[in-house]
């Protein structure tokens, strides 16, 4: 079954991810064969972390909490029930085959695999589409209100990257389905005293004794108070890093301050250029916007995707002097059934988003600004009534009227692509846990499982196996000789330093007492990494971004003006100390995309495509995984290298045109 | 297409939970009514915070009206006057120029504000801890088509789980109840196989929990479902009543 190794040329690499040996489908039975246990009565004794109560966290501090363990659960937000796992629209895959159209285990892992435009580790991916079942079954037993068909059974959509129908749906709230469901497993819990929740509270860094993660320093977001919390194990499911980019998808409060903080603590931060450039947005209004709404790909079933044929009466529209429904079929151009026949509109998220952005840099884009295309309803509405589009779609269809004012059954949505998802995040090896001992990442924090690009309805699927069916088997493996650690003092020397440092990055912030409020270097920030490390990235752009990104820093650190006082709550505050952080994630994405030399997924460096525009790989010389590495800081991170082999699959060029 | 307005807020300001609040006025200029509600506060923060002034604290994350965490009585309605719409979804083009809009926290004894126009709902997670969940451990759980269920009842629940736990229903309750919050909860599990078993149990748990925490009790006025942002229908209540009841005949 093994064929010939695909290696590449990448020196002898550092990095060890600690993959178990055997064939593909064997792997993870092996692994939780043989890996230690902690018994029932020691797992009383124990005490674990969790930061995050998204799809990851929250799943994870359930099944850690119904397994024995003592577990601290973190959340930003005031409940759990609000991380923003619940904002996922469409839905989540797994290779159930109910439809009987060809799906199975291995063609998930296939899928997802090329999807990440071969990027990713076959055997974390293999786990992932192994353990994908499960979800659906668990998520059943818990009450989430799967959308079902007449005769009773659960029923199935389409997404892009994907020949079958496997994703799960709750109408357009799969993730808000999903997330109640972890959420009341998580209460039960709570309830039952084996969680203690702070909500909240925002962990402010790790604490690493002897080389283990032993616990965290969190701030009180109501009373300000910065505390100090023992584990002895720490677990952060914190979300991605989009808000880099300040208009994304992602919440007001989605940050990367945790990731940063492990990163300064020593876990490595890989692949951060690869950052998901959703192609159906609700375009962008105005320099006051806050925020950008995502309109779920499941639309791209059975919306057609299209511009203008002439650029003329793409001018026109830009001025108002035509509308979208003035033109006939023969001066539409549906350029993603054009481009690629095979996938059509269901091409994945990287491919949809550069064919729009080129579309509207050839002029043909529509909208006030010309940045935008259109997703037409039209068809669909007189194939299948409106009241079956209403059904499928109806929330999505009043959210966009809400903000855009203007009704989508009578004329085509107009979508742009945005950052909604970071593939890159805190390296993590087989089982989850990063470069440092006892800190394990989980779900869209960590980068493990979606290469440089991640398919659709994979993002709910990876939270909740990192959190019901991965992590509560792994931990057990480090914890076992963890037994006889006494619950150690807060009052130990790590402890106080980490908290000191943490005082005097707030006090350093606090007396800066400059001009400039923290959303407005926060906005430039975001400017220039959509400008020079978005879509489109060459060599000159990334290295220009990276020297106007250290004005930005500088910036911040003489001009910021935080008002109030910290031993309060001080929701400026809070933002400067995630903005700090940002400043440093956006760095390391732009000196991530400038040393990556190809074009892979969400990362497209332009000097790198093929004569008719789509990523052009370099397996020879750039299949691994970058692993940067804190130097201190003023010093530039180091580059470490674990090398991608690809035992099972063989690597190609993807292809959605045939 | 852009148009913008001018208007005055008259916002709520309290310092902390103990000290007392009160209305101040605000003036802003030429705001886009392309701007949603939250986006027009941003803009007199920004304002404030370049006057060196304190600005307004806020419950927001999503803003696309899923997670429940913006709130605000804006003209004396929960979320502002359009239907089923957050805070965070509505948008300038619903005022008119030269309105003052009147923004307030939610005001509910089991809601005690925080700061400003932030409250804590910590009772509403009580509620839910008290029993809106089914009693399954992660694992050993069969198959997920093993036990159809019907379209109608999963349509249903799905309707009733749609709450987002924003609190607009206990806010605006001349009784402060929050009767309609757990009855999307207990009506939900009560229709599907794998939490009615428990629906009797979980009803009676969630209620006294409700009660304890000091929400007041259901009259019936429909205030809840007129105001709930998802339209959450009162029908759950009546479900509710039934599960409650039959966990009082089997006392």
């Amino acid at each position: 079954m093994a064929k010939k190794i695909e290696t590449t040329e990448v020196e002898a690499t550092k990095i060890d991810a600690r993959i178990p040996a055997g064939p593909l489908a064997e792997k993870w039975n092996n692994y939780k064969a043989h890996q230690k246990l902690v018994n029932p009565s020691n797992k009383r004794r124990l005490d674990i972390i969790v930061v995050g109560t998204g799809l990851a966290g929250a799943s994870a501090a359930a099944s850690l909490a119904e397994l024995g363990f003592n577990v601290l659960n973190f959340c930003i937000q005031d409940s759990p029930r609000r991380a923003h796992s619940i904002a996922a629209q469409g839905g989540i895959n797994a290779a159930k085959n109910y439809q009987n159209d060809g799906d199975s285990v291995y063609r998930l892992f296939y899928d997802t695999i090329k999807g990440g435009d071969y990027r990713a580790r076959e055997a974390n991916v293999y786990r992932l589409a192994e353990v994908s079942n499960g979800i659906i079954d668990q998520c059943v037993a818990q009450g989430v209100p799967f959308a079902r068909e007449y005769g009773g059974l659960l029923d199935n959509r389409s997404f892009g990257g994907a020949q079958v129908s496997r994703t799960f749906y709750a109408k357009g709230q799969t993730g808000q389905q999903l997330l109640l469901g972890a959420y009341s497993a998580l209460s039960r819990q709570v309830g039952k005293g084996a969680v203690k929740l702070y909500s909240r509270y925002e962990m402010l860094d790790v604490v690493v004794i002897e080389g283990r993660a032993r616990g965290i320093i969190a701030r009180n977001l109501v009373t300000g108070k910065i505390e100090r919390f023992f584990a002895h194990a720490v677990v952060v499911g914190s979300g991605g890093y989009g808000n880099a980019f300040f208009l994304s998808t992602n919440a007001m409060t989605s940050n990367a301050s945790a990731a940063v903080q492990m990163y300064k603590k020593g876990a490595y931060i890989s692949n951060p250029s690869y950052c998901q450039i959703h192609p159906t947005c609700i375009p962008v209004h105005g320099e006051t916007q806050s925020k950008l709404t995502l309109m779920s790909e499941s639309l791209r079933n059975d919306g057609r995707i299209w511009t203008p044929k002439k650029k003329e009466d793409a001018e026109a529209i830009r001025a108002g002097k035509k509308k979208a429904t003035d033109l006939t079929e023969d001066e539409r151009d549906y350029y993603l059934e054009r481009r690629y026949p095979a996938f059509g509109n269901l091409v994945p998220r990287d491919v949809a988003s550069r064919a729009a952005k080129e579309r509207c840099d050839a002029g043909f884009g529509v909208g006030n600004t010309g940045l935008a295309v259109y997703l037409d309803f039209s068809a669909s509405i007189k194939r299948l009534g409106e009241d079956v589009v209403r059904e499928r779609y109806g929330n999505l269809f009043q959210m966009y009227e809400k903000i855009v004012d203007e009704n989508p059954y009578n004329t085509p949505m107009m979508i742009y692509p945005a950052i909604h998802y970071t593939m890159g995040g805190v390296w993590v090896d087989y089982e989850l846990q990063t470069s440092i001992k006892g800190l394990f990442c989980i779900g869209e924090a960590n980068f493990s499982d979606h290469g440089a690009n991640r398919l659709g309805a994979s993002a709910l699927m990876q939270g909740l196996a990192d959190g019901y069916f991965v992590l509560p088997y792994t931990i057990q493996n480090y914890l076992s000789d963890q037994i006889q650690v006494p619950r150690l003092s807060t009052d130990l020397p790590e402890f106080n330093d980490a908290e000191k440092a943490v005082h005097a990055k707030i006090e350093k912030i606090m007396k800066i007492q400059g001009t400039k409020s923290v959303d407005s270097i926060h906005r430039e920030l975001g400017l220039i990494m959509w400008d020079f490390v978005g879509m489109g990235r060459n060599k000159a752009g990334l290295e220009t971004a990276l020297e106007k990104i250290k004005a930005v820093r500088h910036e911040f650190w003489t001009k910021v003006y935080v008002p109030g006082v910290s031993t309060d709550l001080n929701v400026e505050l809070e933002k400067a100390l995630r903005v700090a952080d940002f400043i440093e994630i956006g760095e390391l994405i732009a000196r991530d995309s400038l040393m990556r030399e190809e074009s892979c997924g969400g990362h497209f460096r332009e000097e790198y495509q093929t004569p008719d525009g789509e990523a052009l790989r370099n397996d020879e010389e750039f299949s691994f995984t970058s692993c940067w590495k804190f130097n201190g800081d003023g010093n530039e991170p180091e580059l470490l290298k674990e090398a991608l082999e690809y035992e099972f699959i063989h690597r190609q060029q993807r292809n959605y045109k045939a | 297409m852009e148009k913008s307005i001018n208007i005055s807020l008259k916002v709520w300001r309290q310092g902390s939970p103990k000290v007392k609040g009160s209305f101040e006025i605000y003036k802003l200029d030429n705001v886009s009514t392309d701007n949603s509600f939250l986006e027009m506060l941003d803009i007199l923060n920004e304002k404030l915070i370049k006057e060196r002034k304190e600005p307004i604290a806020f419950d927001h994350d999503c803003r696309e009206g899923i997670c429940g965490m913006c709130s605000l009585y804006i003209n004396g309605h929960p979320h502002g006057l359009d239907g089923e719409t957050t805070t965070c979804q509505l948008h300038m083009r619903r005022f008119h120029d030269g309105e003052t809009i009147t923004v307030e926290p939610w005001r509910s004894k089991a809601f005690p504000v925080i700061k400003d126009l932030m409250v804590d709902r910590g009772a509403f997670d009580k509620i839910i801890q008290a029993g809106g969940y089914v009693n399954v451990n992660t694992g050993g759980v069969p198959d997920g088509n093993a036990i159809p269920i019907s379209k109608i009842n999963a349509d249903e629940a799905m309707d009733a789980a749609s709450c987002i736990g924003c609190g607009a229903c206990a806010a605006t309750c001349k009784n402060g109840s929050a009767m309609l919050f757990v009855a999307a909860k207990v009506s939900q599990l009560a229709l599907l196989p794998q939490g009615k078993v428990e629906g009797a149990a979980r009803a009676k748990a969630m209620v006294a929990k409700m009660d304890e925490l000091g929400f007041g009790n259901c009259t019936n006025t429909g205030a809840c479902e007129a105001e709930c942002p998802k339209a959450i229908s009162i029908s759950h209540i009546a479900r509710l009543n039934r599960e409650f009841l039959s966990a009082k005949f089997q006392d």
